[in-house]
């Protein structure tokens, strides 16, 4: 199976197959018929897959290897990009991108888990894999206290496994780093719009991802623990990752009706690893959207709106008699 | 009745949980010191050993009891109840294990919240209840410690949380993430407005419930050799495949890496904590005589 096919996609592998053994033949008109048919199939096999993803399923694409990282968004929809570096405590953590840019033309401040997407084994070692450690949340809130100081927006990219679980990071106090980024952002005197376009891995998702407005990718997906944690943990099994994945309701539809999120931005039909091009085109216009809705506010009736949306979370699941 | 119980004996690795409460019977062996004692006298000790101090867990009245005046408080918002937002069912509905929880705590969720007096002090106090659910932070409990901070902030008494917790509860997913940044936005709101927090982390203090608000008080007071942590001991030795060392995570640990202000034996805490509200605190009596002498002021000069 090409290295870019997930495992639910098999049926494509075996077209796109053919189609190999067929373009290894001299060309004839007929096979080149038999060519686009192929391909017409492909596409109506893909279209029909992802029009009714399994919760595993939308797990798997949310983790694809080459899915679109914030830099592959800056590069398509943002210029004058500058990159910022350091926690100015201990270290500059690649797991966090965060830089000056402009963005329709007006200065925003972009920061972003990074889990070397895309690239090869080498840029996700550097990445660490997208676990950030301390210092890159230190590093998130420095640069979101830069667009406070300057008046500008923040636009956050979240996708990340979990906050880096490792003897450094407890040393040096994820725990704090997070907690301290969860307070200070809710209070923060700037207008902020979180994209939540891979992986919303827990705590370590949270720690950059409090906003004004929430967006979340069609196959995003956003969860308290990973499916193979929860299953090890409640059926003592992490094999059982697919009923993990169904009861946690981590996917876009599940956390729209919950109010965690806002919108629900759409992605090209087979994930937007597919098309890079398409996926930052058909976020431009909810982020857009997004960002001047929530810049226009009143900073005192901004950050009391959105007080007012993180207070109401979880109300849907309480009774009080 | 038994005679004699021992307490859950610890799994043998360097990261093991620390035995829980003290089990019910007449005498107890001490999981650490293996002392055996009458459980009165371990009771009248604060559940603390006399022999080796090894600091037995309380469940949330013990916990009240032991640092209110008189032990004596007021209970608020004990009716609210998860409605299992998610429907969630493992190898278990977690409808069950919320009902099996409240018939063996008494409690509706894994939080009780009491405004009462320290030391003369009033305060408003959130206590977990680690039998509820190994006192997972859910919905319920995110609500309550949210109102909690919003009743100290709103008399502008002083904010106590003592932390014991596993974390957020996966039964009711991103919602109960969600509740870390609720709590965390109420707590910039209390910082802001100059009312004290004080967060005390006993053992267990793990997860989402660190990274939220056990680790922003104004000062963070641990009881010793208690587990504090985001990641558990397990994940964070199979992601470095290696065994952990010896008193990682445990209280000393955080104090030595500058996360927490205090470590403090349970039988000194309500004194520490009594003497840290009075610097974060204007001495009781004295604010509402000023006022009223400022009011009396007011009063002359617009005669
Ligand atoms: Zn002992």
């Amino acid at each position: 199976m090409p290295p870019d096919l997930l495992e639910f996609e098999e049926p494509i592998g075996v077209l796109l197959k053919e189609i190999e053994a067929l373009s290894m033949l001299p060309q004839t008109p007929e096979r080149q018929r038999s060519i686009e048919r192929l391909q017409a199939e492909i596409e109506s096999i893909r279209a029909d897959l992802y029009s009714r993803l399994t919760p595993w399923q939308r797990v798997l694409v949310a983790r694809h290897p080459s899915r679109p990282t914030v830099l592959d968004y800056v590069e398509r929809l943002f210029t004058e990009f500058i990159e910022i570096g350091g926690d100015r405590r201990f270290a500059d953590d690649h797991a966090v991108v965060a830089g000056f840019a402009r963005y329709k033309g007006e200065p925003v401040m972009v920061i972003g888990h990074h889990k070397g997407g895309g690239g090869d084994t080498k840029q996700k070692v550097y990445r660490n894999f997208g676990y950030a450690k301390p210092e890159g949340y230190r590093k998130a809130l420095r640069a979101m206290k830069l667009a406070e100081k300057f008046g500008r927006a923040v636009i956050a990219f979240i996708d990340t496994p979990a906050a880096y679980p490792g003897v450094e990071s407890e040393e040096r106090g994820i725990a704090e780093a997070i907690a301290y980024n969860l307070r200070e952002m809710a209070a923060l005197d700037a207008p902020i719009v979180v994209a939540v376009h891979g992986e919303g891995g827990s705590g370590g998702a949270l720690g950059i991802a409090i906003g004004d407005r929430i967006l979340m990718h069609e196959f995003a997906i956003y969860s308290v623990i990973p499916p193979e944690g929860c299953a090890a943990i409640l059926w003592r099994d992490s094999g059982r990752k697919i009923e993990a994945a169904e009861a946690l309701k981590l996917t876009a539809p599940d956390l729209l009706a919950f109010g965690v999120i806002d919108e629900i931005v759409p992605e090209p039909t087979g994930g937007a690893h597919t098309n890079p091009d398409l996926a930052a085109s058909l976020l431009d216009g909810p982020l857009a959207r997004a960002l001047a809705d929530v810049s226009t506010r009143e900073p005192a009736a901004r950050l009391e709106a959105r007080y007012r949306k993180f207070r109401a979370m979880g109300n849907v699941g309480i009774a009080e008699p | 009745m038994a005679w004699f119980k021992k307490a859950r004996t610890p799994r043998t690795s360097s990261t093991t949980e620390k035995p829980s409460r003290v089990p019910e019977g007449l005498w107890v062996k001490c999981p650490d010191c293996a002392q055996i004692l009458y459980n009165k006298d371990l009771e009248k000790n604060l559940a603390v050993c006399p022999k080796c101090a090894h600091h037995f867990r309380l469940n949330a009245a013990e916990r009240l009891r032991m640092l209110l005046d008189r032990g004596r408080w007021t209970e608020h918002h004990a009716g609210l109840s998860s409605t299992d937002p998610l429907g969630f069912t493992d190898t278990k509905a977690y409808r069950d294990r919320l009902r099996t929880a409240e018939q063996a705590t008494g409690a509706k969720d894994a939080v009780v919240v009491a405004s009462g007096q320290l030391d003369g002090i009033d305060v408003v106090v959130a206590a977990m209840e680690y039998a509820f659910i190994g006192g997972s932070m859910g919905v319920v409990v995110g609500e309550k410690i949210t109102r909690a901070i919003e009743q100290a902030l709103d008399r502008r008494q002083p904010l106590i949380i003592v932390s014991c917790s596993g974390g957020a509860r996966m039964m009711e997913g991103a919602l109960s993430l969600m509740q870390m940044a609720k709590i965390c936005a109420a707590l910039a709101r209390l910082d802001r407005a100059r009312v004290p927090y004080i967060s005390v982390l006993t053992d267990p203090t793990t997860g989402g419930v660190t990274a939220s608000f056990a680790m922003l008080g104004d000062l963070n007071v641990a009881e010793p050799k208690a587990l504090i942590g985001f990641a558990g001991p397990r994940v964070i030795e199979q992601t470095i495949r290696q065994k952990l060392p010896e008193g990682f995570q445990r209280s000393e640990f955080l104090l030595e890496h500058g996360m927490i202000d205090l470590v403090v034996d349970r039988r000194e805490l309500k004194a520490t904590l009594a003497r840290a509200l009075r610097f974060m605190v204007a001495a009781p009596a004295l604010e509402p005589q000023v006022a009223v002498a400022a009011m009396a002021d007011a009063d002359q000069s617009s005669r």
